[in-house]
């Protein structure tokens, strides 16, 4: 009987594991450590911070589908990987303490023979001072999305707003990333249209001043260097299509921006022009920049060999090209394919775990040499797509032996769907919906934008906000595994 | 001044576009929608599939 651990219960670790189990019955054992008791469908943790969706609506108690699934459940956090054991044995072990409240702080040994890295990010919020509280947790001046909980918490200063803004009481509110090198401007791009949607329909919309903050260098680029869409009939730049949907709602924007500082009601900010500013604000919602969630890995005697495993931002490292230097010399194929560990053959990472060769969109920094480029987006159907790929050659190693084929899902040959919805109502939400084929751009396959026209486009309307509210209902009952779940994509 | 027009009047929203009352209206017809439903489902199923 193999053992395959599975770090992490998000949306990669949790396809990862419930295919592997699937796929292995019970011949073999699937082990899934998560410091989370509750699945989250993120996307809809918008629809929370707006008031239209409760936290029960977008979380499940994870450990009756597990249980459900003859999957062995551990809340508890990965410390160390030993992938070399330890003086007295050979066999390949994980360290982790748990998080559960009953046994919390308790350490563990788990020996693998397989380890599937799934952690996600930690929300480095402490990157930025003051937008963390110093223990790398959300600080008191902001508020965020990122989880379920930062959602509810978000939804009630809102509405705090809200009532001085019906009080008549003028508020500023300011939305977008608290770093150079965020990521996931996609989420803080639905959230700040999802106020806009909401202030109308409170009758207030009048009386705030609404304003978006990034690190993108032109609205649009959305960490993949901004793409090119059908819109139309048109092959349009998505920078003319997201400026349109600010300009349409009256939301300006500050961009090429690091957020260099919050405190009570301001920010600071460096420009890409090497410039500083500030923006005042009674709300403001930033997203924090994604870190690994720093696991170590240690040798047989005890040396750390985080180094070995680990690029240095935290994320694994598997079987992309981390030397491809300028981005002059950046091709489709730097991108990994099968998320092997390139010095341990029985490691894999896959979702936002993996350390991405180097950015998708183009590197800038100020002139005073602070980075500011939005960092390559892993989350949603990627991180499922590679999930699932990762689950089937660990399985197919286990049957039919270490040198089979393993399967692959290059983000430079997977395509995403990416549908930002305004509003919760059947009939009067909105939503802009776009698909982008392939994620990262290949200008060797498609020399014009770097992707498909045909398999890229995007379209403003409630055909996406429909689906938007499928995706919600689909993605959940497919997580809870539920009669055919296997069926629905990821 | 027409809806779409208010806005070009901030300078930063000046170079884009902003949709008129026609594109406003099909975006929430519902009978418009409910075929771009079904193409934007068809696309979206095609683009999973390519990527599997």
């Amino acid at each position: 009987m193999a053992r395959i651990i599975v770090m992490g219960g998000g949306v990669s670790g949790h396809t990862a594991a419930t295919f592997a189990k699937k796929w292995l019955g019970k011949e073999h054992e699937v082990v899934v450590v998560t410091p989370n008791s509750q699945w989250n469908w993120i996307p809809s943790n918008i629809w929370v911070g707006v008031g239209q969706m409760t936290k029960e609506d977008v979380v499940f108690p994870l450990a009756p589908i597990y249980k459900k699934a003859g999957i062995d459940y551990r809340q508890a956090k990965a410390v160390s990987i030993h992938p070399n054991g330890k003086a007295e044995s050979d066999a390949p072990y994980i360290v982790i303490e748990s998080t559960e409240e009953a046994t919390k702080g308790k350490t563990e040994e788990l020996t693998y023979d397989y380890l599937i890295n799934a952690t996600g990010p930690k929300l480095n919020f402490d990157a930025t001072p003051g937008l963390g509280n110093g223990n790398g947790e959300l600080g008191e001046h902001t508020v965020s999305v990122c989880t379920a909980d930062h959602a509810v918490h978000a939804n009630d200063e809102l509405n705090k707003v809200f009532e001085k803004a019906k009080a008549g009481e003028r508020q500023k509110l300011l939305v977008g990333t608290g770093h150079g090198m965020c990521t996931c401007q996609g989420a803080a791009f639905e959230y700040i249209f999802n106020i806009e949607h909401e202030a109308r329909k409170a009758g207030v919309r009048d009386m705030l001043d609404i304003k978006w903050i990034s690190n993108e260098s032109f609205l649009g680029d959305f960490g993949m260097g901004g793409l090119h869409m059908k819109v139309g009939g048109y092959a349009v730049s998505s920078k003319l299509f997201a400026e349109s949907l600010y300009a349409e709602r009256n939301v300006p924007w500050i961009i090429g921006a690091h957020v260099n500082k919050v405190e009570a009601g301001k920010v600071h900010y460096e420009l890409l022009d090497g410039s500083m500013g500030e923006e005042e604000f009674d709300f403001s919602m930033l997203i924090p920049p994604f870190g690994g969630v720093g696991l170590k890995a240690y040798d047989k005697d005890g040396s750390d060999m985080t180094d070995t495993l680990f690029a240095p931002n935290g994320f694994m490292k598997v079987d992309a090209k981390y030397d491809a230097g300028a981005y002059e010399n950046w091709k489709a194929s730097d991108w990994p394919v099968t998320y092997q560990n390139p010095s341990f053959g029985n490691i894999f990472a896959c979702g936002i775990a993996f350390a991405p060769p180097h950015l998708i969109s183009k590197p800038m920094s100020s002139p005073n040499g602070t980075p500011i480029n939005p960092t390559p987006p892993r989350t949603g159907m990627p991180a499922g797509i590679i999930g699932k790929a990762v689950a089937h050659s660990v399985c197919d190693m286990i049957r039919s032996g270490e040198n089979v084929h393993l399967h692959e899902a290059s983000m430079a040959e997977m395509g995403a769907a990416c549908v930002a919805s305004a509003g919760k109502g059947i009939f009067d939400g909105q939503a802009a919906a776009m698909t982008v084929y392939p994620v990262v751009p290949d200008f060797e396959k498609y020399p014009g934008t770097g992707r498909d026209t045909d398999y890229t486009f995007g379209e403003i309307g409630l055909a996406g906000h429909w689906i938007k509210h499928i995706l919600h209902h689909l993605f959940i009952y497919k997580a809870k595994l539920k009669p055919g779940w296997t069926l629905i994509p990821e | 001044m027409k809806e779409e027009e208010v806005n070009f009047q901030n300078e930063q929203f000046n170079l884009t576009m902003i949709p008129g009352k026609f594109a406003r209206a099909m975006r929430t017809c519902k009978i418009w929608q409910f075929i771009r439903f079904l193409v934007i489902n068809i696309k979206m199923l095609i683009v999973v599939s390519k990527s599997h």
